[in-house]
């Protein structure tokens, strides 16, 4: 699964998705997560890049990354990979 | 190398463009790191995982507040203290040295005002449940004995009969406010003349000296002005009993029952906006009792039973967080060590719940749960809070009222009361209970001691 490519994303956390016209908001370390999934980081990429810049264990990264992704579905701005 | 940034779980929030709210309320959240000047992680190192704390300083002003707000307006007033509210020896004790009398509901709450140093004369005693032992050791303490219902009358005449002693009596008075509910469980009906028949019955009979009429009105009142109606009914009582017996009521006890600054359930605007204050509940009350009909020789002496709003202020329970969790629907929902076991009131009322550290600005719609294995343990449904992550600890406002006599010992166990004094100093004034606490008092019987899986 990977984000949708249409989402456009700004540098203070404003997200807007023009399929659905919805807009929402993702806090500092929301906005990192998001960057580095649509860049296409593995989830273990992702967890050791937050690890690199947060205080954070592995353990609690990696559930609010899979926290993350599932709101992010439910809010349907993620797409699966052959869409 | 750059030093690491502090981490929050990561938040997406949907961008609603809906109706601005007209009342421009929003949630101002401020961490409260202390507690009366005691570090909240540190009460919580040293006590454990939830702990209430109760401010002695903050019990004195309500009290003097409230003592104050009658005295100023009406020239006998006394108070006592609703021991259901919080039966805390050290609880009750400063309101005793304050001066307030007791007000009791059980043989049990009795046997605590006496134990507590209590004269037997200045402890009331109300409520349905009243053993003929326990009236027989009330009417030898001289202790004034509020009538609930016919039987107890009956009983009491016979007490007095078979013992050759004078009960001190009052009615408890039920009656018609204008409010929603009305209570007519408790008492004798106003309106429909139950009252009258049983104020009647005492004077015919001789052999009780009726001394006081009780009212309360109801719980959690947001209205003042039926304290008035009541107020002014139970004069009009007195003045009958005057008129028709010669005989002065020496008191009038108008109960308790006026909200606290807590916000019920279902309410739009909080109590702290909405509650009328104890002058409020003051100028309604002495203003109906002077305006009445009722003209002794003495003024009544004006009896004030509230418990709430003298206390819920005064206490917050401290706990932590135990996990986040994401429900079905998408909604956050935040485990914390804190339910409905400790915190009863959570049933009632919309508490207010502050983080105890530092958080940003983001906040999310969140549930929050206590600790039991049982649906029904919801501390709120929905509350807008910051991020918190598992070891976060919180304050519960306003939980001085009831919630350390309701509580229950269910699933868990209950947790230390610590006392602040006025001068800073840590009391705990209710330990922590332990397996032994509860089970010295169960018994195995010899057939069921042994067992092989």
């Amino acid at each position: 699964m990977k984000v949708k490519n249409n989402i456009a994303v700004s540098e203070n956390g404003f997200i807007f998705n023009p399929g659905s016209g919805e807009s929402f908001t993702v806090n500092p370390v929301g906005l990192e997560m998001l960057n580095h999934l649509r860049k296409g980081l593995s989830h273990s990429e992702i967890i050791a890049a937050m690890q690199a810049s947060y205080n954070v264990e592995a353990d609690n990264a990696e559930r609010d990354l899979l926290d993350f992704i599932e709101m992010m579905r439910q809010y349907r701005l993620m797409q699966h990979d052959d869409e | 190398m750059s030093p690491k940034k502090t981490y929050e779980r990561p938040i997406i929030k949907k961008l609603e463009s809906n109706m601005p709210n007209k009342f421009g309320m929003r949630t101002i959240y401020e961490p409260v790191t202390h507690v009366e000047g005691h570090a909240v992680k540190d009460l919580i190192r040293d006590h454990g995982s939830p702990v209430f704390v109760i401010s002695e300083k903050k019990i004195r002003k309500n009290y003097r507040a409230a003592k104050q707000a009658f005295e100023t307006r009406y020239p006998k007033v006394q108070f006592a203290w609703s021991y259901k509210t919080n039966y805390l020896d050290a609880v009750c004790k400063i309101y005793h040295q304050e001066g307030s009398w007791a007000e009791v509901v059980s043989g049990f709450e009795y046997d605590k005002a006496i134990r507590n140093g209590v004269e037997g004369s200045k402890i009331i005693f109300n409520g349905p449940d009243k053993s003929e032992a326990d009236l027989r050791k009330a009417v030898t303490n001289n202790s004034l004995i509020h009538i609930d219902h016919l039987d107890e009358l009956y009983l009491l005449q016979d007490i007095a009969k078979n013992s050759k002693q004078r009960p001190k009596v009052a009615i408890r008075v039920n009656l018609d406010t204008g409010i929603f509910p009305m209570w007519d469980r408790f008492g004798f009906n106003y309106e429909n003349g139950q009252a009258w028949d049983a104020l009647n019955k005492i004077m015919f009979s001789g052999q009780m000296d009726l001394v006081g009429l009780h009212t309360h009105i109801g719980t959690f009142m947001l209205s003042a002005g039926a304290y008035a109606v009541a107020a002014s009914k139970l004069a009009h009582l007195a003045q009958s009993v005057l008129a028709k017996y010669n005989h002065e009521i020496k008191y009038i006890d108008m109960g308790g029952g006026f909200a606290s600054k807590n916000t019920l359930k279902g309410s739009f605007l909080p109590g702290s906006d909405i509650s009328p204050s104890i002058d409020d509940f003051a100028e309604a009350i002495t203003s109906a009792l002077m305006n009445s009909d009722y003209r002794p020789k003495t003024p009544p002496l004006l009896i004030i039973e509230s418990g709430r709003a003298l206390i819920d202020d005064a206490a917050w329970l401290l706990g932590s967080v135990l996990a986040n969790k994401r429900l079905s629907d998408g909604r956050r929902s935040t485990i914390l060590d804190i339910g409905v076991n400790i915190l009863f009131t959570a049933f009632w009322y919309d508490h207010k719940i502050t983080p105890a550290q530092a958080f940003t600005s983001y906040t999310e719609d969140t549930a929050l749960y206590g600790p039991l294995c049982m649906n029904i343990d919801v501390v709120r449904e929905s509350i807008n809070m910051p991020l918190l992550n598992k070891g976060d600890q919180v304050v519960v406002h306003h939980v001085g009222a009831y919630n350390m006599t309701q509580w229950m010992q269910f699933i868990t166990l209950r947790p230390k009361v610590l006392l602040i004094d006025e001068y800073g100093k840590l009391h705990v004034i209710r330990n922590n209970e332990t397996l032994s606490t509860l089970t010295d008092l169960e018994a195995v019987p010899p057939h069921l001691v042994h067992f092989e899986l």
